[in-house]
């Protein structure tokens, strides 16, 4: 069974629904990455999944259970964490309360996984009594991503973690994620550095239109002229 | 020395006391805007149905014999009083505001209600207790807190009243509280992260409606706080703090919407504005007159007394001119 299974998934704001029948499905194990056009539903997947879209057909199961239409805070706790794209840190408060908030429904002791973020981020140990408005658009990209981590999620949604950011930090994201997925945490992400990101992607998801058009691993999807042509620039 | 006195009597002592009733109500107001997004304007009368449930306590206990020496028996009750306006604050949430925002109302809508909370609030405190003025000092003495001032060679003394004093001990305590909440505990971290990013805090996994109902009982028992203390220092009217709403509302938007630090500052920087803008400074001056070019006059104020709300307004607008999110950066909207 996989960890998370999208069937068929119809949804959006409450207009015309702009996912036309998505489905993802990927294991523990995999780093699965979903790429298209602008405007194709990447981003309002991950929504959907969080509860922030509603879904109005179709289902999504996680964990074995189906949480379509649950909010946050019931499912952070079953070991769902979301990274947004933009306005992902708290900026008036310090780098470690912002870890801090990431741990607020664990009420056992937490610095285990603290020191592990810290570990993961050294520049965030660094700067942890700084605050996180104070700190370079990379820098804030791991705080966000450590906020995440600090409830110990299994399934980790990352919305465009590279967007903004100098190619440098992109590839120093990227092999971020790979550690992550390597320390048992499941990745989903959507990514706009469409021929990177399926590079290291076990699972490649290309969407347009709301609706799958190729599924796949990320080496059959660069191979594969149709995709190659239509979506990552020829 | 004893002009040097009467400015401390005069400005020093009634810019902290008022400062200090300022600053409690700017705090509830500005962590609501934080959180909720909206200007509670029934938190003036908040602070009034406050001072009322302290009234009633203490005529109780005043009525069952019972006393506390040394203290106003409307100080002793403020604790129990304390928590019924919280509790009432909750109450109001939960009748009027939470509806509307369940319907996604937008910030004015709830302005609007809260504007109706106001009248509500107001009109069932002329219900039950008339529109006269009362006291809480009509079976005990309010004691008065004299320190001679020979030693520096003055005549006069300084003066206060000691609920002037149990004010400006409460507030700092109260702030010095609040601080330690906000910036060590968990929850006072989630209604920091909440007023910075609403979305990102639920996102996280943030119990939002837990961070709301702190917020309600903790503005509701700071209200109760001023209003009581307020009533305690002059006396207890169904528009005690209504009159002062504005100038709350001024020091929260001076402090920085949503800053409960600015809210402090700011309510102070009002408190000794007013107080220093309605001063007198001819007392000052005229020992001075040997070595000064113009003849000292009699009544040399900023303002007549009675404008004395409008200096309030005045630092509003140049604090806004120069920063236009307030002193300590808060929301611009």
């Amino acid at each position: 069974m996989p960890l998370i299974e999208l069937k068929d998934v119809v949804g959006g704001y409450g207009g015309a629904p702009i996912l036309n029948g998505v489905n993802i499905a990927i294991e523990t194990s995999d780093i699965g990455v979903i790429v298209g056009p602008n405007g194709a539903g990447k981003s309002t997947s991950l929504k959907a999944i969080f509860g922030l879209v509603k879904v109005s057909s179709g289902s999504i199961v996680f964990n074995g259970r189906e949480i379509e239409n649950s909010l946050p805070d019931k499912l952070v706790p079953q070991g769902l964490s979301f990274v947004p794209q933009e306005k992902n840190v708290f900026t008036s408060m310090t780098c470690e309360e912002n870890l801090e908030m990431g741990a607020f429904i664990r009420r056992d002791d937490f610095s285990d996984t603290l020191a592990m973020v810290y570990d993961m981020f050294p520049p965030v140990k660094e700067k942890r009594h700084q605050k996180a408005g104070e700190l370079s658009g990379g820098q804030r990209q791991m705080v966000a991503m450590g906020r995440a981590l600090m409830s110990q999620p299994k399934l980790l949604l990352l919305d465009e973690p590279s967007a903004g950011l100098s190619p440098r930090y992109v590839i120093e994201i990227f092999e971020t994620v790979v550690r992550i997925n390597k320390a048992g945490v499941g990745i989903l992400m959507v990514e706009q550095n469409a021929r990177q990101a399926l590079a290291f992607a076990s699972k490649g998801f290309v969407l347009a239109n709301g609706q799958n058009r190729f599924t796949g691993t990320g080496a059959e999807l660069i191979a594969d002229p149709e995709v190659a042509k239509s979506f990552l620039g020829g | 020395m004893d002009q040097l006195v009467f400015f401390i009597n005069q400005v020093l002592i009634s810019g902290a006391v008022l400062g200090s009733v300022y600053a409690l109500g700017a705090i509830g107001i500005t962590l609501i805007f934080g959180i909720l997004r909206f200007a509670h304007f029934a938190h003036g009368d908040m602070m009034t149905m406050g001072a009322f449930i302290a009234f009633v306590l203490a005529g109780l206990l005043a009525a069952a014999g019972l006393s506390v020496p040394f203290l106003p028996t409307g100080f002793v009750v403020l604790p129990v009083a304390l928590v019924i306006t919280a509790a009432i604050a909750l109450g109001i949430d939960k009748l009027f505001y939470a509806p509307l925002r369940k319907r996604g109302a937008k910030p004015v809508t709830l302005l609007i209600a809260s504007i109706g909370v106001t009248m509500m609030i107001q009109g069932l405190i002329r219900l039950f207790f008339g529109v006269n003025t009362r006291s809480f000092f009509e079976t005990e003495p309010k004691r008065i807190v004299r320190i001679n001032t020979s030693w520096i060679g003055s005549g006069r003394d300084i003066t206060f009243t000691q609920p002037e004093l149990l004010m400006v001990i409460l507030t700092i305590i109260l702030v010095l509280v609040l601080h330690l909440f906000l910036s060590r505990t968990r929850l006072g971290k989630a209604m920091r992260a909440m007023s910075d990013n609403a979305d990102l805090a639920q996102v996280s996994g943030i119990n939002t409606a837990l961070v709301v109902r702190v917020t309600w009982i903790i503005a509701g028992g700071l209200a109760c706080c001023a209003g009581t203390m307020l009533a305690l220092d002059v006396s207890l009217t169904p528009d005690l703090a209504f009159n002062i709403i504005l100038p709350i509302f001024a020091a929260a938007i001076v402090g920085g919407l949503g800053q409960a630090y600015g809210a402090i500052a700011g309510g102070f920087l009002l408190g000794f504005a007013e107080t220093l803008a309605v001063f007198d400074w001819s007392v000052l001056l005229r020992p001075l007159q040997p070595w000064l070019p113009f003849k000292v006059v009699s009544g040399l104020a900023l303002v007549p007394t009675e404008y004395k709300l409008t200096v309030s307004f005045v630092i509003l607008v140049i604090v806004l001119l120069a920063r236009p999110t307030g002193i300590f950066k808060g929301a611009s909207t």
